[in-house]
């Protein structure tokens, strides 16, 4: 990519997407645990801010997931437009009633009568040995539950439009900053610009085999059309950047003219997001697929430590790059 | 101690006495009666099909949600669980469109989608029935944040059951509002079961306010079948929070008459237990005590009652002569913004 854009971490995307929203509304405010400086999040998202916005709008809380989701909740039923940061997304498990019962579900319940304007940021492990309670790509779990949408950047850039179009929806939004890139660096526009939630993004054109993925996955896909390059097989990635809003148009566009799909993610493979987008790709391409839609997510176990066993866990670079030449 | 209501935890005592006004006794009466009546209809209406899913009725316990209630202004929030009828029509939701959203009516106060368990309404500030136990106490938090961080002083009154101190949500939510002193008046009707397990099968420590006491909430322990006695400890209670008091917590000892929900045998108790409980039944208590101080004179009752029973009667009507909502909409709602059919499902 050629830009003249400064570079950034996806950390710092993230940090000013928050900036700028609170400097433009005093209506945005943040909680979480540890987000205030010094520590400014464990993975530095709210650095700084504290210190900018003061303490009432950028709010530790005790480890209590719940109440901070449903604090966000509350908050947000009047007009305010909660960030609350759950550190990991393992720990949704413990905040998941306020978010399958109340975040998703108030807009309906209540015939259309109330926004829930929320967005959840939290940090994605995997790939540095966190273990099995830290380390959980948990996307499938949300996109089961009507009334969520669900972003996952790849890129600073994608990071900062898509935090600042979910800080700005009217929807409760899960925010995942995948913690293997968080301190990958790309340029990023200076100033506010948003991204709308449900347009992916064609990271790579290519005309044999299309790649679906998105977050961590991006990267590792990128990665393995540029090997396959090299052996004559003309890869193109699609980086979905929302599941919910999922863009059907794009999947099947890509997919339309290589007649060829894998799927990449890094949830679960066994009811992954991948089986919806191979049901919806066989279904809507049925006749003119070049072979059967492949998925690559991670193994059917929970994550283990033992490096050896991690780096079979998910997919990567390497895996990717051997489904799809035996799929070319 | 003062009366029927006693305090523990720092706070100050509720103001006593009971308002001696004539039209507010009056009103107060009307209130518990209109929630009765309804309610009543609304257990004739199951048994038709009428209204379906689950039902949970108040009566009983009407004392609690008229008696604080009343006492909030309209700009007050109020946040309240699954056996919320009685909360809804106190809080000025009409029977009209209460009556609608049990029906399933798009005239509902939640367009149907909701039912007996999800009434809301934004407008007179009621932020929900709620379904899950436990689950409106972090939302009251959120709430009383917003209105604390907008520099509005306003109280935030949550209700729950005793069942729900035993969540994990009761807990953090307490912890929360304490330690960010937020405007909350926490309402426990504690009506001595968890659904069909009784309060010393449910909490090692049954005294609820003590609890709720540890997080150095003010808590006060009030008669929730004396809507006198409710109406004074809140009145004094949201005084407290309004001026910045911090969160508060009421302890309100009811019983419910009838079984947890329409489903419900109603095995675990001693019919004894209940018939001794109706001796204390909150309307006739307190009719009872405007009769004996001349506020309520012949012919007063009936013609409450005669009121009463035609706003049921005009509700039931209404009801009846409502829409359902086109089958085209099923997935209207789910977001903000309608996504096309099959985009993110």
């Amino acid at each position: 990519m050629t830009t003249d854009d400064p570079i950034h971490t996806l950390s710092e995307a993230v940090n000013q997407a928050m900036d700028i929203a609170m400097a433009e509304d005093p209506d945005v405010f943040a909680l979480g645990e540890d987000i205030e400086d010094p520590i400014g999040g464990v993975m530095k998202g709210t650095k700084g801010l504290s210190t900018k916005y003061g303490r009432e709008r950028v709010r530790n809380t005790p480890i209590s997931e719940q109440a901070i989701v449903g604090a966000a909740i509350g908050a947000s039923l009047v007009g305010m437009r909660p960030i609350a940061e759950v550190m990991l997304m393992d720990f949704f498990a413990v905040a998941m009633d306020q978010v399958a019962n109340h975040a998703a579900k108030l807009r309906y319940m209540s015939g259309g009568r109330t926004n829930v304007p929320i967005t959840i940021r939290t940090s994605v492990g995997g790939g540095r040995q966190f273990g099995a309670q830290h380390s959980q790509s948990l996307e499938a779990w949300m996109m089961h539950i009507p009334g969520l949408k669900v972003a996952v950047p790849s890129t600073p850039h994608d990071a900062k439009g898509l935090l600042y179009s979910c800080i700005f929806d009217d929807d409760p939004c899960i925010f995942m900053e995948t913690m293997s890139l968080l301190f990958t660096r790309g340029p990023v526009p200076p100033g506010r610009f948003g991204i709308p939630l449900g347009v992916a993004d064609v990271k790579r054109a290519g005309d044999d085999v299309t790649v679906v993925t998105w977050g961590w996955q991006v990267p590792e896909a990128l990665a393995a059309a540029e090997t396959l390059a090299d052996e004559g097989i003309s890869v193109e990635v699609v980086d979905l950047r929302t599941l919910v809003p999922l863009d059907r148009d794009a999947i099947l566009r890509s997919v339309a003219k290589t007649t060829r799909a894998v799927v990449v993610h890094a949830a679960t493979q066994f009811a992954g997001p991948g089986a919806e987008i191979a049901s919806l790709v066989g279904h809507e391409l049925f006749g003119r697929l070049s072979a059967p839609v492949e998925r690559l997510g991670a193994a059917y176990s929970p994550v283990p430590y033992a490096a050896e066993l991690e780096s079979l866990h998910y997919p990567e670079r390497k895996r990717i790059a051997a489904t799809i030449r035996a799929m070319a | 101690m003062t009366g029927a209501t006693a305090a523990r935890g720092g706070g100050a005592e509720p103001a006593g006495g009971p308002t001696g006004e004539k039209d507010h006794g009056i009103h107060l009466l009307q209130q518990m009666l209109r929630i009765r009546r309804f309610e009543e209809r609304c257990a004739e209406l199951y048994s038709h099909s009428l209204i379906r899913g689950f039902l949970h009725l108040d009566i009983g316990e009407e004392a609690c949600a008229v008696g604080v209630i009343d006492t909030l202004s309209p700009d007050d929030a109020v946040v309240a669980t699954y056996r919320e009828h009685g909360h809804a029509l106190a809080r000025g939701i009409s029977m009209r469109a209460a009556m609608a959203e049990l029906e399933g009516k798009v005239e509902g106060c939640s367009r149907g989608r909701g039912g007996s368990m999800h009434l809301f309404d934004a407008a007179t500030r009621f932020y929900g029935g709620n379904a899950i136990v436990g689950g409106g106490l972090p939302i009251a938090v959120g709430l009383a944040l917003a209105d604390h961080l907008q520099g509005r002083r306003v109280v935030t009154a949550c209700f729950f059951g005793d069942g729900a101190v035993a969540e994990g949500e009761f807990h953090e939510s307490m912890n929360l509002a304490a330690l960010w002193h937020l405007p909350v008046l926490f309402c426990c009707e504690n009506n001595l079961y968890a659904m069909g397990t009784a309060l010393d099968r449910s909490e090692s420590e049954t005294d609820l306010s003590l609890k709720a006491a540890s997080y150095r909430v003010p808590s006060w322990e009030v008669d929730g079948m004396d809507v006198l006695a409710v109406e004074d400890a809140a009145r004094s209670a949201v005084e407290t929070v309004r001026a910045g008091g911090g969160p508060h917590f009421l302890e309100l000892r009811t019983y419910r008459f009838r079984a947890h929900s329409m489903y419900d045998p109603d095995r675990y108790r001693d019919k004894a237990e209940i018939e001794q409980w109706k001796q204390r039944d909150p309307i006739p208590l307190l009719a009872e005590r405007l009769t004996a101080s001349g506020v309520l004179t012949d012919g007063d009752l009936e013609r409450i009652e005669g009121e009463v029973g035609a706003e049921v009667d005009d509700a039931v009507a209404f009801a009846e002569a409502g829409t359902y909502e086109a089958t085209e909409d099923l997935e209207r709602f789910v977001t903000s913004e309608p996504v096309r059919a099959g985009e993110a499902s």
